[in-house]
């Protein structure tokens, strides 16, 4: 198990050297191929050529990428120093550079961020799982009433409706006509936590729903295919209780592959948090990425790019270990 | 007298006169009256069991034989009751040791099943749960019929390994299924099966997916067990040569019916029924060649939806029709009161002649 634990470890270190250099040649050499400096993006397109050779040169960025890279990733581990003639700022660990825009450092930024993306993917999550599986398994007990087909309706909504439009109408119907959630700002956890219940109530379900009906048609798929395994009617055989032989021995094999998905779509939320966000006016990492797109302020994207990378690497890297826990059959090979 | 119902209605029982549909409790340990277990499905209704009758004292072993798809595994299934989810029709009667199991209610039958009437299942590969250890799973079916704790339940998990011939149990007892070879989860799974000291035991053809020395292991196992806990067997297979040895009683089925049913002697050495002929010739012998070795009764086996008019085992007879009989028209019955029954419209006589001068030579 520590054999297996230290590989996925490894793997994991390799892949996100692989995407830190990846998305840095993306964001520092496209725009160069494209016949933009980066610098000019910082300074802006009124600024003289000499103002940008100084902002380039402050920046680091007349040297070569490989320099670049390496002071970027030096940055990360240890911090760095930019300067300009005797006027040195220091950044540091970990360092993803300055913000294009507001010279803010992008780490501080991110981290300012991530309790609202957190808080919203944590909410969606616990609403997806419980309720897709719950869903799924309801379904497949009941299999062709009329409950199990007005559930696969809704799960088939669900997965083929776009959160633009689903959240869209939630907030039309449930935030403005009927004035069931307020509007307004975020509100932190720890100052109110019904306020901040309530305002990310709308964005938790609008995100759930798009997973939950993709985890309540897996889970009543899997659920079906394994009530028809033999060691299920063993289960039955030795006496169990339904209670034991679905709970405990059906589950048990429909929760793998579900796990599995799960995350892998943790790692990928950051897609759907996105739009959740904007749509919300929820001030998350994804809101901050969209900004920075939209302003090219290239720190912060890479800085959300590779935050968002690491998100995933680790829930891939968890999904394994745990994959190894709950299958003997993995964790032997 | 002819028609579906009465072909049925006639059978051969462990207790002489009680034959048909009172609902008297019978003497024998397990009768089994009229069983019929029915699957709706799109293509329409599949009769896998139509009738079947029998009985089985305790100690004693009841061989069941006949080709794949005749309904050996769903009547085992039947009398433990598990076919009561679905929609699937089950009628006749199980009586175990004086209780009647098809009418009782889901909770009771489930409360008898693991406790007084155990299976083994047909391929321990997939019987047992991938995702626990073979002892947790002993453990868990050992603790629902007994308040127990979960060491004291665990000690007799590894007392039952070792007993069905595990070696290191106490150490094996952590290992998941798939660290077992073949004969060895097959042990496990018959210390599972044990682990109540059943008094019904169900095996269904325990031994087909292992090789032939771990079959004759098994098999032993099963006798010594069934010794000691004076259990009733039944024992299923396609496979005339498992029971030879093992069984007191043989039932052939035949497309979900018993078409000759008697004591183990009767069948082996006087059988009457030209299925069960096909089958002796099929039995795999010593003595013989084995090129010449299992020949498989020619034919296919009967769809279960529309069964052959007449004696559904009519299309693959060599006798159909001798001497004028209806094999066409009219279901044979297993003869009444006797204590061999023969589903077959040739004339006991005649059966009996053509066995000793046209069969037993060829055998
Ligand atoms: N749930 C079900 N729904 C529909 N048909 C079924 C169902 N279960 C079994 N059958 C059918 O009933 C017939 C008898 O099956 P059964 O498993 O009892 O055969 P068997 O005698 O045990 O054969 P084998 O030697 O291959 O194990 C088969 O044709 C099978 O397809
Ligand atoms: S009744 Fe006819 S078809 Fe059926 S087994 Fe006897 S001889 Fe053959
Ligand atoms: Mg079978």
């Amino acid at each position: 198990m520590i054999n297996f634990i230290l590989r996925r470890v490894v793997t994991s270190v390799v892949l996100l050297i692989i995407i830190s250099v990846v998305t840095f040649g993306v964001f520092f050499m496209v725009p160069k191929l494209a016949g933009t400096n980066p610098a000019e993006l910082y300074v802006g397109k009124s600024a003289t050529p000499a103002d940008v050779a100084a902002t380039a040169r402050k920046l680091g960025l007349d040297q070569p990428i490989y320099v670049q890279y390496g002071r970027f990733v030096k940055g990360i581990f240890v911090g760095r120093e930019f300067a300009s003639g005797t006027n040195v700022n220091h950044c540091p660990a970990p360092c993803f550079g300055y913000s294009f825009r507001n010279d803010r450092p992008v780490w501080p930024t991110l981290i300012d961020r991530l309790p609202v993306t957190i808080s919203l993917a944590v909410g969606a999550a616990v609403i997806w799982l419980l309720g897709g599986v719950l869903a799924g398994v309801i379904s497949a007990l009941r299999r062709g009433s009329i409950l199990d087909r007005t559930m696969m309706i809704i799960a088939l909504a669900g997965v083929s409706l776009p959160i633009y439009f689903t959240g869209l109408l939630a907030q039309l119907w449930f935030v403005h006509d009927l004035h069931w959630f307020k509007g307004g700002e975020y509100i932190n956890f720890a100052d109110d936590p019904f306020g901040w219940a309530n305002k990310l109530f709308l964005g938790w379900v609008t995100l759930a729903l798009l997973y939950a009906a993709t985890y309540a048609r897996l889970t009543r798929a899997q659920m079906l295919e394994t009530a028809s395994e033999d060691y299920i009617r063993t289960a039955r055989a030795k006496g169990l209780r339904e209670r034991s032989v679905i709970g405990k021995h059906a589950m048990r094999s429909v929760l793998t592959p579900i796990v599995t998905v799960f995350g892998l779509d943790l790692g990928q939320l950051l897609g759907g948090a996105i739009l959740t966000e904007s749509v919300f006016g929820l001030p998350g990492i994804g809101r901050l990425s969209i900004d920075a797109v939209s302003t090219k302020d290239l720190p912060v994207v890479l800085g959300v790019t590779l935050f968002g990378a690491l998100f995933i690497v680790i829930a891939n890297f968890l999904v394994d270990i745990f994959y190894a826990v709950i299958d003997p059959r993995v964790r032997i090979s | 007298m002819k028609g579906v119902d009465m072909a049925t209605d006639v059978l051969v029982s462990g207790q002489p006169g009680s034959g048909g549909s009172g609902a008297t409790p019978p003497r024998a340990f397990l009768d089994v009256r009229d069983l019929r277990i029915h699957f709706p499905t799109d293509d329409g209704l599949v009769k896998a069991v139509d009738g079947l009758s029998f009985s089985l004292d305790r100690g004693k072993t009841l061989g069941i034989v006949g080709e794949s798809g005749s309904g050996k595994s769903v009547t085992s299934l039947g009398i433990l009751g598990l076919h009561r989810l679905g929609g699937t029709r089950v009628s006749g009667e199980v009586w175990l040791d004086g209780e009647e199991l098809i009418g009782a209610s889901a909770e009771r039958v489930r409360s008898l099943r693991g406790q007084r009437m155990a299976m083994i299942f047909q391929d321990p590969l997939t019987a047992m749960h991938p995702y626990f250890t073979v002892g947790a799973q002993i453990v868990e079916a050992y603790r629902v019929h007994n308040k127990v704790s979960k060491k004291a339940a665990r000690q007799h998990a590894i007392d039952m390994l070792g007993r069905v011939g595990i070696p290191q149990p106490a150490r094996r007892v952590d290992d998941y299924p798939h660290q077992f070879s073949g004969g060895m989860r097959q042990r496990a799974m018959i210390a599972m099966a044990l682990v109540n000291n059943p008094e019904l035991l169900i095996a269904d053809e325990p031994t087909t997916a292992l090789d032939v020395t771990v079959q004759a292991q098994i098999l032993d196992l099963i006798r010594d067990l069934q010794e000691e806990f004076q259990s009733a067997v039944i024992m299923i297979t396609h496979d005339l040569g498992v029971v030879a040895e093992l069984a007191d009683d043989i039932l052939v089925m035949y497309g979900g019916k018993s078409v000759e049913y008697g004591t183990a002697e009767t069948i082996f050495r006087r059988p009457e029924h030209p299925y069960a002929w096909g089958l002796l010739g099929s039995m795999p012998r010593v003595d013989r060649e084995v090129r010449d070795r299992l020949i498989p009764v020619k034919g296919t086996p009967p769809s279960l939806i529309n069964l052959p008019s007449g004696c559904s085992f009519h299309p693959r007879c060599p006798y159909v029709g001798l001497d004028g009989i209806p094999c066409r028209t009219e279901i044979p019955t297993l003869a009444e009161g006797s204590d061999h029954g023969v589903a077959c419209h040739i004339p006991p006589a005649k059966r009996q002649r053509i066995f000793s001068e046209d069969i037993a030579p060829a055998l």
